[in-house]
């Protein structure tokens, strides 16, 4: 039996299109991908977020405890602000990715992905030297209002000023009369916000936004448009683009490792990777030729296979077949060519800058 | 629901084929561009290709998902919708009409006899 949020009714009232996500029964698309992602570009869209997991750090250490866990730096950042960070192992490859939230130097909460909980839950629990954590995942729903239109809809709902709330930062207040994380974090490349609120509100709340919203246009998205929007900004998706094969360092996610600061997990086999140098590396590609790149489809140089494709799929922003894969360090710069197996097709491909969509 | 015209044949595979004299005009069903979701490529056989009944001929591609395209009929391809490569989101907005996909010539035109009608499909979409 497939695991429900506490919105899985309003989804299903909304017409919602349901499927299995690693054991969660969610919304792939109301309305339909293309359109749901159109009106997070352009307009505001809502997404059940719920299904991921929250585990607390409180107490004095809390940051030092988390510190050793993460790859980021909580040390470097203030109260109110969080921080996209790897979760690593000895390899420097990934247990997952996180935000990890900073309250105080005495309370860190850590986002984690859905199908990573109870293995994060237990890693963490046996890896933390000093604070216990705690698996708060059943107490939280969460819900992200993302796109140009978010802060206007969030803003009239809630007191809390939150033109005051920068990038990756948070507030609690109420939205809605309900109490809230306002954390202005998202995974669309648009504004936006995740709203953290106790689970027995989030029905509330998720109508609040509806209602409120109706005047900038808003709309129930599913993890369709959430693929498709994050693709097109290469963000990395855990099972995807980053998994425990493959390094913090190869998936150009170096920004995240802080391996200046004191030990975490990992550390000592990245510093030993950049000064061997890397042999693979995540790229984002265009296909040149017709057809849609996909998960786990070879890339191909002279006919061999050298990479795989991590993600793929059409992006509606930006009309064209876009794609993130490994590939051997030196296919990797901007400009480099290869082929990816579409069935038994070689179709070719070339390495881009990414994002893939720049907001116009 | 999902629209089933009378007067079209169906698979089981969701696909549906008009039959003109010879030559069976193919597309997918409502149903099947409903569960596809946005369509946005399609690949298609050439024309001349020969094809046998339950044959993948082609293939149509969603944001999310790549789907099979079976051939309902056994014969030669004497025609394919080019107007799909720049618009695929026919499929969705036209699945009887403009999102047709191609035509085959029957090389055995009592092959249609085996293809299901309109209560039959909307049977099976009941029980899907």
């Amino acid at each position: 039996m497939a695991r429900q949020t506490p919105l899985n009714e309003a989804h299903r009232k909304l017409g919602a299109r349901m499927v299995d996500f690693a054991g969660w029964d969610m919304p792939v698309q109301y309305s339909g991908i293309i359109d749901e992602h159109e009106t997070v570009r352009t307009a505001v869209g809502l997404f059940d977020v719920s299904h991921m997991g929250e585990v607390e750090f409180t107490g004095p250490g809390a940051l030092e405890t988390v510190n050793g866990l993460i790859s980021n730096d909580l040390a470097r950042i203030a109260d109110g602000q969080a921080v996209y960070a790897g979760l690593l192992d000895e390899r420097g490859t990934f247990v997952d990715d996180v935000v990890a939230y900073r309250f105080s130097p005495e309370r860190i909460l850590i986002c984690v992905n859905s199908s990573n909980r109870e293995k994060d839950f237990a890693w963490m629990k046996a890896h933390a030297q000093g604070v216990t954590p705690v698996d708060r995942s059943d107490d939280f729903a969460q819900i992200a209002v993302q796109g140009p239109k978010a802060a206007s809809l969030v803003q009239r709902l809630t007191k809390t000023d939150v033109s005051k709330i920068g990038t990756y930062r948070f507030a609690e207040g109420e939205v809605a009369g309900i109490p809230s994380i306002i954390s202005r974090t998202g995974y669309t490349g648009e504004d936006g916000f995740e709203l953290y609120c106790p689970a027995k509100d989030a029905v509330a709340l998720w109508d609040a936004l509806l209602t409120e919203g109706q005047q900038d246009g808003v709309k129930p998205c599913g993890l369709g448009a959430r693929d498709s929007l994050r693709t097109e900004m290469k963000y990395a998706l855990y099972g995807n683009d980053i998994d425990d094969q493959h390094t913090a360092l190869e998936a150009g996610l170096g920004w995240i490792v802080k391996l200046d600061k004191a030990a975490f997990i990992g550390k000592e086999a990245l510093v030993a990777q950049k000064a061997a140098g890397l042999k693979r590396k995540l790229v984002g590609f265009e296909l040149t030729g017709n057809g849609i790149p996909r998960h786990g489809y070879a890339i191909l140089k002279d006919g061999a296979r050298v990479g795989e494709v991590t993600s793929g799929t059409k992006g509606p922003s930006v009309n064209k077949a876009i794609g993130i894969g490994y590939v051997p360090a030196e296919l990797a710069a901007e400009g480099s060519t290869f082929d990816v197996d579409i069935r038994g097709r070689a179709v070719p491909a070339v390495v881009v800058k990414t994002p893939f969509y720049k907001k116009p | 629901m999902a629209n089933v015209p009378g007067d079209l044949k169906y698979t089981e595979d969701h696909e549906w084929a008009r039959v003109q004299g010879k030559v069976v005009v193919v597309g997918v069903t409502d149903h099947a561009q409903t569960s596809l979701g946005d369509v946005v490529y399609v690949e298609l056989p050439k024309v001349g290709a020969k094809v046998s009944k339950g044959d993948a001929v082609g293939t149509i591609e969603s944001v999310k998902a790549v789907s099979e395209l079976f051939s309902p009929v056994s014969g030669t391809v004497v025609k394919v919708n080019d107007e799909l490569s720049e618009s695929p989101e026919d499929i969705n907005m036209e699945p009887y009409g403009d999102g047709w996909l191609l035509e085959i010539e029957l090389s055995d035109p009592k092959q249609v006899d085996g293809l299901l009608d309109a209560a039959a499909y909307t049977e099976l979409l009941k029980n899907a």
